[in-house]
């Protein structure tokens, strides 16, 4: 049986991790369908349909739809779920609330978060904010698996030419109506995808601090993260927010500046590639997981950071 | 307004885990257990509500083995009227908890039911959704403030772009965030007084519930240790090793 994805979109473009989720999911069957359910998607579904690992595209559209909502969500997916072995969603805000509704509808045990395919059935994931690993197999018929989108590469993104298949709404959930939505738009790269990001924590100590880690990423081109200290501070919003809770980042150079290295924190980043932290207390968790590793004042380190970077004739972006 | 409050007892978030030797698990003996973090933000938000007038009553449930009756105490030390407690042993999964859920609701008949996001100790993000979906209720997950209507709740939600808003209907689920409170400290004639408030013992083979487990969990190990790093002098030596050593930037 196939593997059906389930595409997270803002009905005008693919989000970057359904490029990631579709990688696992062909590496649990390389026959991929993949649902699209929205509103004026069309574009969004011809995106998808030229994915070369996606097989066939299952389009959805609905005013209800607009909003991504969950209960609206939920009975498209369980109506065509009977044709598939395993649903497949990221596992971020979008996904993790929408799959266990799913996977209750199908009496299914859902396994969230999973960072490698072992086998169709069998599945590496973190527990303990990533202080552990769990291989854990599912017995149930259907499998309902979210997945850590940062530890799968994304696909191949065109020459593809899958054929679209038009799939009858549901009914509509009156329960729950949208009300708006606040987006911090920003021209820096995504969190979640920035080959470069550079946090702050509390020892920031306001948000008006937070422009010396803005202009050092703005120079290299990088994305801004924070700890929880800092976004329950009110520094910063919590779309930054890199941890256990927050967002899991894997970038080829993590800069923490001021950020103790809570094991919450540590969870959300200690996968990158290069990890540099700036501290002026020594002794702070931080630098267990640091490859470079700079005791300092950071208002005196964060200013001449900078004056090297200038120096430097070329930055790679 | 009836709330409902559940409520897990997980290895208290400052512990260090260990993993066991034989890789069945991580260690819990002598180990300090507390209540999960965002479940406390829950218990304090349905007891915000009842101080502001908007609930009657606010009901600590947990599922558990005999010592997770801590939690609802602790829930009860906070403010919580009275509580439950559904005795069960072993691994239990969000899919069996939420069925057992279900039943409390299905007896208690509350108006709103809260827990926290996430448990930290298995990291599944599972258990309000899943109880949503089998009582085809709304839900409103990773709230981070919530406003009481009449018959209904205004909710933002933490998403991945930012925060969302949205309106639910009452009987509803919120799962919450550690953003949307502070929760308070028992004092301890609260503790004292919560000794006396009462806790309903119901064993989970009487509510008729498959609570088998469907998952297998094979192995647990620790992940890839990372190599010891070094320490840089200043900050000039810092980027000239970004740059030629490492060759990020």
């Amino acid at each position: 049986m196939a593997v059906l994805l389930i595409a997270e979109h803002n009905n005008k473009e693919l989000r970057p991790f359904t490029l990631n989720a579709a990688t696992a999911a062909s590496q649990i069957d390389t026959d991929v369908h993949a649902v699209i359910i929205g509103q004026n998607s069309a574009d969004a579904a011809k995106q998808l349909s030229e994915l070369p690992v996606v097989k066939k595209v299952l389009s959805v559209e609905g005013a209800h739809y607009e909003n991504f909502t969950a209960e609206n969500f939920a009975p498209v997916v369980v109506k065509l779920a009977e044709n598939y072995s395993h649903i497949i969603c990221s596992a971020n805000t979008f996904g993790k609330n929408l799959m266990p509704r799913i996977a209750a509808h199908l009496d299914t045990s859902q396994v969230s978060d999973i960072i490698k395919v072992i086998s169709p059935d069998t599945f590496l994931r973190p527990i303990y904010a990533g202080n552990a690993f769990a291989t854990i197999k599912s017995n149930d018929a259907k499998k309902c698996v979210t997945i850590r989108p940062t530890s799968f590469d994304p696909c191949e993104s065109t020459g593809g030419s899958a054929p679209i298949e038009k799939v009858d709404a549901s009914e509509e959930f009156s329960n729950t109506k949208f009300i708006k939505r606040e987006e911090i738009k920003s021209d820096r790269p995504e969190l979640g995808t920035a080959r470069i990001v550079v946090s702050g924590g509390r020892g920031m100590q306001s948000g008006d601090n937070f422009k010396l880690i803005t202009e050092i990423a703005d120079k290299l081109g990088a994305a801004i993260g924070a700890s929880r200290a800092a976004v329950d501070a009110g520094y910063i919003s919590n779309d930054h927010q890199v941890g256990q809770t927050g967002k899991v980042v894997v970038p080829d150079l993590y800069i923490a500046v001021g950020i103790s290295g809570a094991i919450q924190h540590l969870a959300g980043m200690k996968e990158s590639k290069v990890i540099v932290a700036i501290n002026k207390d020594g002794e702070a968790p931080i630098f267990s997981v640091a490859d470079y590793g700079l005791e300092a004042d950071l208002f005196e380190a964060l200013p001449q950071f900078m004056e090297e970077l200038n120096k430097l004739n070329t930055i790679q972006k | 307004m009836k709330i409902l409050v559940a409520v897990k007892r997980v290895i208290d978030y400052n512990v260090q885990i260990r993993v066991k030797e034989d890789g069945t698990g991580v260690v819990t003996d002598n180990v300090k257990m507390s209540t999960n973090p965002p479940d406390d933000n829950a218990i304090e938000e349905a007891v915000k509500i009842k101080e502001a007038g908007k609930a009657t009553e606010v009901v600590a449930v947990t599922v558990g083995e005999e010592k997770a009756q801590e939690t609802v105490r602790k829930a009860l030390a906070v403010g919580a009227d009275r509580g439950i407690h559904v005795k069960v042993d072993g691994i239990l999964e969000p899919l069996a908890v939420s069925k057992i859920l279900q039943k409390i609701v299905d007896k208690e008949k509350p108006d709103l039911v809260f827990m926290g996001k996430q448990a930290i100790d298995d990291d599944c993000n599972q258990t309000g959704q899943m109880l949503s979906a089998l009582l085809n209720w709304p839900q409103a997950t990773f709230a981070s403030k919530i406003d009481v209507k009449e018959n209904k709740l205004e909710v933002t939600r933490e998403i991945d772009e930012g925060l969302e808003t949205i309106e639910i209907n009452v009987p509803a689920i919120v799962t919450c965030d550690l953003r949307l409170n502070e929760p308070r400290y028992a004092s301890l004639p609260n503790i004292m007084k919560a000794k006396k408030k009462p806790i309903e013992e119901i064993a989970a083979s009487d509510l008729g519930v498959d609570v088998s487990p469907r998952l297998e969990q094979l192995k647990v190990e620790e992940p890839p240790k990372r190599k010891a790093g070094i320490k840089v002098a200043n900050v000039a030596e810092l980027v000239q090793k970004l740059k030629n050593e490492a060759k990020v930037i």
